[in-house]
């Protein structure tokens, strides 16, 4: 049980208050007046603008309520195109948002470039301890904090029900070993197909957490990824493919593979995170909510890990000085604990405040409880600039090892000569 | 014409000259520009124009490719501004400098990125490409260069690659070579043939995306040899069939030649067109399978773009293609030139 000290429950009756309040309220404990703050701010949301966008929408209609003068314009920019854009932008000092939803690893990368303000001794940051630690440790670079967490994410092992009802099979394995032998068992009496990789470096990261590896040292700054751990958690991976438990991904378009058997019931286990229940509670062929199951991602021999994802709000460093008060306002909202709340209820997606999971809307929803301990057993990365720049070689070993039939030494040898070289050239392999 | 005065107003004023010789040449540049400073400034905008976008640029890039400048190290110092209102600069501790020809070194010898395996994927894909683009274009046009029923119906259906935008057809021919999924496949074992894993195998890969290519760039190679065709006279035709020439002697005797100068042009365009085709393998293999298919452009596109940019390296690439493109484009002309084309 956890115990909550006296900040998060003080957290949580604001939230609580503010839920049960009427709109026309104004926030008691600043000294000005919502109604006072005028300011135009931008906002890039880069959330899937079908899925997602409304809630935010939503949400950004409620903190009008209490800023009218504060007029949000909602740009929702591709996930994809978002860190380019975003940079591009900074960089000519013009044109850039002054609030940006910024996938984890950006704000480090971000940050070491001078492109967004950092938080320390404003509001935002009051109640810090109440954000879960490590998507909180995102938004830490050189000491300074840049972000507060929006929605966390991790990988976990999702199977789908019935077929694990059809091969009687009663609980979700919890072990790569056990994985294997129930993949088979599907595989032999229902015909299913047991298991699915995706062929892409951060969805091996299970793999290699699951020995007690990691890709470098940031500490130390030293390059581990073909240390002997790792090689033997790609081994797990490749075993589980080679053997035929897993099914063999292509080397082009894996995920989107992987997401349409799940979908159709063509596969039981695959490795994901909440991003796709959305998804897969809409999909006609699946089942619904009730027949996904979730747990969390099985253990290697050292451990059970899985890398920590999600996005945080950030703000641009060029808003100018009379604009930051709005800027905090509208952020301080967004991810206030009954705004997340909100999220969690309309998305399915996980909060970053502890005091979210206390709310009853949250406590009672079964997908999140279900994804609650594999947050909390997420493993942080390393939180450096060059961050974003470790996929690159390491999709490039996925697709040899899995796809390929490589040696997973050989493949995680090239990795490590190309984060010398290429990625952290300062680092000791 | 005042410019003219005034230099006979001043040159009175300076009695105690010895001779005028020095002046001489300014004389003749001044009655050059006198008579012809109309031209230069009818030129002068296309020189600015192409100083500022082709020039400048040029010349930036080859710089920079011998220095070692990212998006990290590219500011003298760097500021942390805190939401407080302080504002912290700090110098940059490892700022850009000039690293001589280091890039050059690091990529060609392999240290960084994997030039040669990019290099010999560029040079397969451009001459698999350009090999079909203009063997099907000729083919198509010669069909379409004779009188038919429907004629303008055919034109219209085998322009229409060119009219799609290349990302839905790069998509769509991604999707059909699919392995669970894609259209390929299904018909394989639909006649009962295994299933083919396009993307697994380099090879394999590298087919599907020079087949899309194929598909997108034969209207442009037909279009344009058909424009060719209609310029050869007819009366060549008639008259080699009265001396006797059979229709693959006038395809070879009459037809190919009259081209000539058609095809040259589009056979260099298509090259360079096809050297730096982007979007279709970035979108249609992307890559895969693991980097193997990867060309020249995409692969400094990877490099350059992929986390921190590095603005040095992709310049380095960017010199190197172009240099590339440049020996390719001599000795294409000085082949011409050997056959007598002036071009």
């Amino acid at each position: 049980m956890r115990i909550r000290t006296a900040g998060v429950v003080s957290a949580l009756a604001v939230a609580l208050f503010a839920a049960g309040c009427g709109s026309e309220e104004p926030a008691a404990p600043t000294n000005t007046d919502p109604k006072n703050l005028t300011a135009e701010l931008t906002w890039w949301d880069t959330s899937d603008p079908q899925n997602e966008g409304p809630a935010f929408k939503e949400l950004i209609a409620k903190f009008n309520q209490t800023y009218p003068n504060v007029k949000i314009n909602y740009q929702s920019v591709p996930f994809g195109e978002a860190q380019n854009k975003f940079k591009t932008a900074a960089a000519a000092n013009s044109g850039a948002p002054d609030i940006l939803r910024a996938e984890v690893a950006w704000v480090p990368e971000f940050a070491s470039l001078g492109y967004l303000y950092s938080l320390d001794g404003s509001d935002l940051l009051a109640d810090e301890s109440d954000f879960v630690a490590t998507p909180m440790s995102s938004n830490k670079f050189n000491g300074k904090t840049y972000g507060v967490p929006q929605v966390t994410d991790s990988l976990a092992l999702l199977y789908n029900k019935k077929v694990f009802t059809d091969a009687g099979i009663t609980a979700a394995p919890k072990t790569w070993a056990e994985v294997k032998t129930a993949a088979q068992t599907i595989k032999t009496k229902t015909g299913v197909d047991g298991l699915f990789i995706n062929s892409g470096g951060y969805f091996l990261l299970p793999f290699i957490y699951g020995e007690g590896g990691d890709l470098v040292d940031a500490g130390a700054k030293k390059i581990v990824v073909n240390s002997d751990k790792n090689v033997a958690g790609i081994k797990v991976a490749q075993d589980l493919v080679n053997s035929g438990a897993a099914v063999k991904p292509p080397a082009n378009d894996s995920y989107g593979t992987m997401m349409t058997l799940f979908k159709e019931g063509k596969v039981a286990m695959i490795i994901n995170g909440p991003w796709e229940v959305n998804n897969v509670r809409n999909a006609p062929t699946f089942g619904g909510i009730e027949n996904l199951g979730i747990a969390a991602v099985p253990s290697g021999s050292a451990k059970a890990g899985a890398p920590v994802g999600g996005h945080n709000y950030v703000i641009w460093s060029g808003v100018p000085q009379e604009k930051t008060a709005a800027a905090i306002a509208f952020v301080k909202f967004m991810s206030s604990a009954e705004s997340q709340a909100f999220l969690a209820d309309k998305l399915g997606v996980l909060p970053t405040r502890t005091s979210a999971y206390a709310i009853d809307s949250v406590k009672n929803n079964a997908v999140i409880s279900a994804f609650k301990p594999v947050v909390e057993a997420a493993v942080a990365r390393p939180w450096i600039p060059e961050g974003g720049q470790f996929f690159g070689p390491l999709d490039t070993m996925a697709t040899e090892v899995l796809v390929q039939g490589g040696d997973a030494k050989t493949s995680l040898d090239t990795v490590a000569q190309k984060y010398k070289a290429e990625v952290v050239p300062s680092y000791s392999s | 014409m005042s410019t003219a005065t005034k230099a006979e107003t001043l040159s009175p004023g300076e009695p105690g000259r010895p001779d005028r010789v020095p002046t001489a040449p300014r004389g003749l540049l001044r009655r050059t520009w006198d008579k012809h400073w109309y031209a230069w400034a009818m030129v002068l905008p296309v020189v600015i124009v192409l100083g500022v976008l082709i020039f400048y640029p040029l010349a930036r890039g080859i710089f920079i490719s011998f220095t070692n400048l990212t998006e990290a190290n590219q500011l003298g110092e760097i500021c942390t501004r805190s939401i407080t209102g302080a504002e912290e600069c700090q110098p940059n501790p490892n700022a850009w400098s000039v690293i001589g020809l280091d890039n050059y070194a690091r990529i060609l010898s392999g240290e960084v990125g994997e030039f040669w395996l990019w290099f010999t994927n560029t040079i397969i894909w451009t001459v698999g490409c350009v090999v079909f683009h203009y063997g099907l274009g000729l083919g198509l046009a010669m069909l379409l260069n004779r009188p038919l029923r429907g004629r303008g119906v055919y034109r219209v259906l085998l322009i229409l690659p060119w009219a799609v935008p290349t990302f839905v057809s790069a998509f769509a021919w991604r999707f059909m070579f699919n392995q669970e999924f894609g259209l390929f496949n299904g018909l394989l074992t639909a006649v009962g043939l295994d299933p083919v894993a396009w993307f697994d195998n380099r090879w394999t890969s590298l087919s599907t995306a020079i087949i899309a290519n194929i598909w997108l760039g034969v209207p442009f190679m037909m279009v344009t040899l058909l424009g060719g065709m209609q310029t050869i006279s007819s009366e060549l035709y008639e008259a080699a069939t009265i001396d006797g020439a059979s229709a693959w002697q006038r395809f070879t005797n009459v037809t190919l030649p009259g081209l000539r100068n058609v095809s040259m042009t589009v056979i260099l365009l298509g090259t360079i067109w096809t050297f730096n085709m982007f979007p279709v393998i970035y979108l249609v293999t992307g890559g895969q399978p693991a980097g193997q298919t990867e060309i020249l452009v995409t692969g400094a596109y990877r490099a350059a773009f992929q986390g921190i940019r590095n603005y040095a390296l992709a310049s380095t690439y960017g010199v190197l293609i172009l240099s590339i493109l440049l020996v390719f484009a001599l000795f294409y002309r000085r082949a011409l030139r050997k056959q007598g084309e002036v071009w």
